[in-house]
């Protein structure tokens, strides 16, 4: 393999080694995916929890993210229950935030003089987390490839002071910098002829046996048990890591919040399987809304979260 | 005289909100310069995607001067009085005051002050900051390392400069100085994102608008809003196509855009095999881009365009080949759901209508159906439709909420339904009533004309109208979440337009599980509110409206109608105008006599007694006892012309009696069935209306 298999407009290996660079050279800690299963990059705790108190903060990783429902069974090019996503959160976000995207985008390959770019309104909202922004989807020749979000609140506290989030779609930027039609045509390794490995050779059995699983055979019985030992486990990590010697301060923020982002992955799979009716699904999703904001309450009692030791 | 002009700007603002925030600006702006005492020529304000700017013209360079005089103290007053009105004048002596002479009171000190207008400079000064700072966007946001501390500026996203010149035409304006969290106002602005990255100064308004232009930016939405269109309109013609016009989606990308570009982009021919609606539907909301028609036929052709924000060095060759891409998949996507959807019959899908909750108190989508398609059989016969068909409709009205297509754009409901229902070998009728029972949506839509359609309609709107008086859920002031006031008079222009006679008492009682004569009485009091809203717009008198509303059993609503318009013809009239007002004066003196007797006089007059008295007497009793039967008879009949007409032949009897006959006589025998012979004149009126609801 030479560097110029690397190129982000030949691998897609090569897009997100290039995305890291870029945002290393911001001055981003360079983290690896969260390993739990989460819906959305935004779950991993180095943007929920970090997102919360005074703090400064900047961090970039690849996370993959999972949408049961979004499942097609392999067929569709464009759509995929997991997928990855890169995501930057830098706090508070500095003041050209626009520009650094702008140029990570012409680091990729994408040519701002040949491409049209727009930043058209999208306010962002997590129910489960209890979080809102401000800002946009990012269109490059109408397609969208970014969200781009102004955090204001995250597990129902106000954010002082704002985070800038970037999500940038990754097989979405990749396909277009490739300019391939199907995901699972995508050049993963930037090999060619025998050295070639696709997206499809490393995903698409597991987009077919996820399908199956997600819309057929998740153990619902087992699922509904998940959730309220998950939430159970939560509440008690929270009371047992408790401000109770001299800092003041909570010892056990994380673990507890890695049984909300438990709670809120099975509430996902539960909710593919079809077994929540609509009424109970606006209860379930306030259920992982409370751990949410019971583990940023906790989170904002740690040193992290930025509370001084008693 | 000076003009200023203010720009701010900002990262990207939602296109939604650029139109409405230039106007905000322009007001609050011109507000408070009004507010103190600063008067100008004109203003104008702008929008693009990055920035609101603002021009008031023929400001005055300062203030009007204000000279005050303050009446202090009798000469030779106390000391104390004289040094408080030195202290509240300002004055330091009373070497600096003046005195006059009152011819009745003598000789008083008079303080002049005089304050030298201020420079409008410091004025600007003063207001900006805390327009800019309380400006009332619909949602806004903190931002960057300010918004650590509480109270930081709020803008619609991150504020990044401010403009602000003040000056006349031929010298070098100044700037207006103040700051906001740590922006200060200068001269130095940028032009287009990508086109012209460097920054520059202006002035005032004229070279900013040009300078802007020089860098790619048009700054008046309403000039790019005519751009796109005359490209848009010419580039179709070259290709001999004709744009399918669209003026929401002209004013968003006009929004979107600081320089448009447009750009045409096609798609493949096999994609037209999807239904026309869907295929505008996904260009223009996931792309928001425009359809286009092949020239003088509806028949779309397989292109479209799109308005870019850049004069890309390739032409938008690359541009458009991306453009083309997304409008591809989306495509595919629709065809999908279109292929998709075609493989499930339109019954099939019930089962699943009956896990939707429609509302929380009103139970699921299916409980619905099942309620308005037994209303629909009903009503069927009643619009000349057949109870099969429409109860066939009804159960099928709702299936394709649960279709892909109308999952993803829920603005074909209806349309789809149609669709697949005419696809699946439904009657004509039916199909049609799928798509129109939704119909009239506004005022301007029309009435469908299928009876099947009309019954369904009717049925749709009334089952929530039911539904959501039964659990209190009424329109209150301007909120109506439920559309309740649309569904309403929904039924009154298919009843009117149509012609159709329906009892709604009879329809709507037994459907609410309680209380059901007490609330189809409020339910049909809402009625009669649209009603006169209605027939208000349509030119006719409230008070007649309500006139024949007090009457009982009024639950018809064409019947009501008629006899409205009859009223009011025959009001129209001399003998109209001459019996409302015997009406109106029998109606005083019988208030006034049973006020002072305490009683009613409310029994018929004795027809014997009339008789034995003068000749007018006997002529309006027998002139009423014959008007009103004839009336009651051409009432029953729903000869409303028939009854006023019976009525006018009371004019000459009513006159005459005033005319002729006291009523208060001596002889108590005689004026009681005087007034009673008044009663039987109200008595009469009331056949068709309740005259006392009549005004003049």
């Amino acid at each position: 393999m030479s560097d110029a298999d690397l190129s982000p407009t030949r691998s897609f290996q090569g897009l997100i080694l290039t995305l890291q660079r870029f945002w290393a050279a911001q001055g981003c800690v360079i983290l690896q995916p969260y390993d739990m299963e989460v819906g959305a990059g935004t779950f991993h705790p180095a943007t929920t929890l970090r997102a919360l108190g005074p703090k400064p903060w900047k961090a970039a990783y690849v996370q993959p993210s999972r949408r049961p429902k979004d499942g097609r069974y392999g067929e569709n090019p464009n759509r995929l229950q997991h997928y990855y996503q890169f995501q930057v959160i830098l706090k508070p976000n500095p003041p050209n935030l626009q520009e650094l995207y702008l140029a990570s985008l012409d680091a990729i390959g994408v040519d701002l003089k040949l491409h049209d770019i727009r930043f058209v309104e999208d306010d962002w909202e997590s129910p489960t987390l209890g979080a809102w922004g401000l800002g946009w989807e990012c269109w490059c020749d109408g397609m969208e490839v970014s969200q781009f979000t102004y955090f204001q609140q995250v597990a129902g506290f106000e954010c002082a002071p704002v985070a800038g989030e970037l999500t940038y779609g990754l097989e979405r930027l990749a396909m277009y910098v490739q300019g391939v039609e199907n995901v699972y045509d995508l050049n993963f390794n930037g090999g060619e002829g025998d050295a070639k490995v696709t997206y499809g050779d490393v995903f698409l059995q597991a987009e077919q046996e996820y399908s199956r699983h997600n819309f057929e055979a998740a153990d619902t019985a087992m699922l509904f048990r998940q959730f309220t030992d998950a939430e159970k486990a939560c509440r008690s990590y929270l009371d047992a890591g408790a401000p109770s010697d001299e800092t003041g301060r909570h010892r056990m923020a994380q673990p507890a919040y890695d049984q909300c982002i438990k709670a809120s992955h099975v509430f996902n799979l539960l909710d593919a399987r079809g077994v929540i009716s609509v009424t109970e699904r606006q209860s379930y999703i306030l259920r992982v809304r409370e751990l949410a904001k019971a583990c940023g309450a906790a989170w904002l009692k740690t040193e992290s979260g930025g509370a001084a030791a008693a | 005289m000076p003009d200023l002009l203010l720009e701010l700007r900002s990262e990207e603002i939602p296109a939604r909100m650029q139109r409405r925030a230039a106007e905000d600006l322009r007001k609050l702006v011109t507000d408070a310069l009004v507010e103190r005492g600063f008067l100008y020529e004109g203003a104008k304000a702008f929008a693009t995607p990055r920035r609101l700017a603002l021009h008031v013209a023929g400001l005055p360079a300062r203030g009007e001067a204000v000279r005050e005089e303050r009446r202090g103290p009798r000469v030779g007053a106390p000391d104390a009085a004289v040094q408080g009105f030195l202290k509240g004048a300002g004055l330091a002596s009373l070497d600096q005051a003046t005195t006059v002479t009152d011819p009745k009171k003598g000789e008083f000190y008079l303080a002049v002050i005089e304050r030298p207008g201020r420079e409008t400079l410091d004025v600007l000064a003063e207001i900006l900051p805390g327009i800019i700072r309380n400006f009332p966007w619909p949602k806004s946001m903190r931002w960057g390392a300010a918004s650590a501390q509480p109270g930081s500026l709020r803008w619609v996203r991150p504020l990044q400069s401010i403009v602000a010149t003040f000056g006349p035409e031929t010298e070098n304006p100044e700037v207006v100085p103040f700051s906001v969290d740590g922006i200060t106002a200068g001269t130095t602005t940028y032009g287009h994102r990508f086109l012209a990255p460097e920054p520059f100064e202006v002035r005032r308004f004229d070279d900013y608008v040009q300078a802007l232009e020089r860098a790619h930016v048009i700054l008046d939405a309403d000039r790019r809003k005519d751009i796109i269109l005359h490209d848009a309109r010419d580039l179709a013609f070259a290709r001999g196509l004709d744009l399918v016009e669209d003026d929401g989606l002209l004013e968003e990308v006009a929004g979107l855009v600081e320089k448009p570009v447009v750009l045409m982009g096609s798609f493949d021919e096999r994609f037209l095999e999807i239904p026309s609606e869907a295929i505008r539907a996904t260009i223009r909301a996931n792309q928001k881009c425009f359809v286009l028609r092949k020239s003088g036929t509806e028949e779309l052709a397989p292109a479209f365009l799109l308005v870019s924000n850049l004069v890309a060095s390739d032409g938008g060759a690359a541009i458009t080949a991306g453009n083309e891409r997304v409008v591809r998949a989306r495509l595919s996507d629709a065809r999908f759901f279109w292929e998709t959807d075609k493989a499930t019959k339109l019954e099939d899908r019930l089962p699943k209508l009956d896990t939707i909750v429609f509302h929380e108190k009103l139970g699921t989508q299916g409980e619905r159906i099942a309620r308005i398609a037994a209303l629909a059989k009903e009503i069927a016969p009643l619009v000349g439709a057949d109870p099969a068909l429409a109860e066939r409709a009804a159960r099928l009205a709702k299936a394709d909420l649960v279709t892909e297509m109308v999952g993803e754009f829920p603005e074909l409901q209806g349309l789809m339904g149609r669709k697949y229902a005419a696809l699946q070998g439904e009657h004509a009728s039916v199909a049609a009533a799928i798509e129109e029972h939704y119909k009239p949506v506004g005022p301007s839509d029309r009435v469908p004309t299928d009876p099947v359609s009309i019954a369904v309609a009717l049925a749709d709107k009334l089952d929530t109208l039911v539904g959501f008086w039964a659990i209190d859920e009424k329109p209150t002031g301007s909120k109506d979440p439920f559309a309740l006031r649309r569904a309403a008079l929904g039924v009154i222009r298919a009843v009117i337009e149509r012609s159709l006679r329906l009892s709604l008492t009879a329809l709507l009682e037994r459907r609410f599980a309680q209380a059901g004569a007490e609330r189809t009485a409020d339910l049909l009091a809402f009625f009669a509110d649209r009603l006169k809203v209605y027939l208000r717009d349509q030119g006719a008198r409230h008070d007649l409206i309500d006139a024949v509303f007090a009457l009982p059993g009024q639950d018809d609503l064409l019947l009501v109608v008629r006899r409205v318009e009859a009223l009011g013809a025959f009001l129209g009239t001399d003998d109209g105008k001459n019996l409302l007002a015997g009406y109106k004066r029998a109606a005083n003196i019988l208030r006034i006599e049973e006020k002072k007797d305490g009683r009613a006089y409310d029994a018929a007059p004795d027809a014997a007694r009339a008789a034995a008295g003068q000749p007018e007497e006997r002529a309006l009793a027998e002139a009423l006892e014959s008007a009103r039967a004839e009336a009651s008879a051409a009432v029953a009949a729903e000869d409303f012309s028939g009854a006023m007409r019976a009525l006018s032949r009371l004019r000459a009897p009513v006159d005459a009696f005033f005319e002729k006959v006291t009523v208060n006589a001596d002889d108590p025998g005689l004026r009681e069935n005087r007034l009673l012979l008044l009663n039987a004149l109200r008595a009469a009126t009331r056949e068709v209306a309740d005259f006392s609801r009549i005004e003049g």
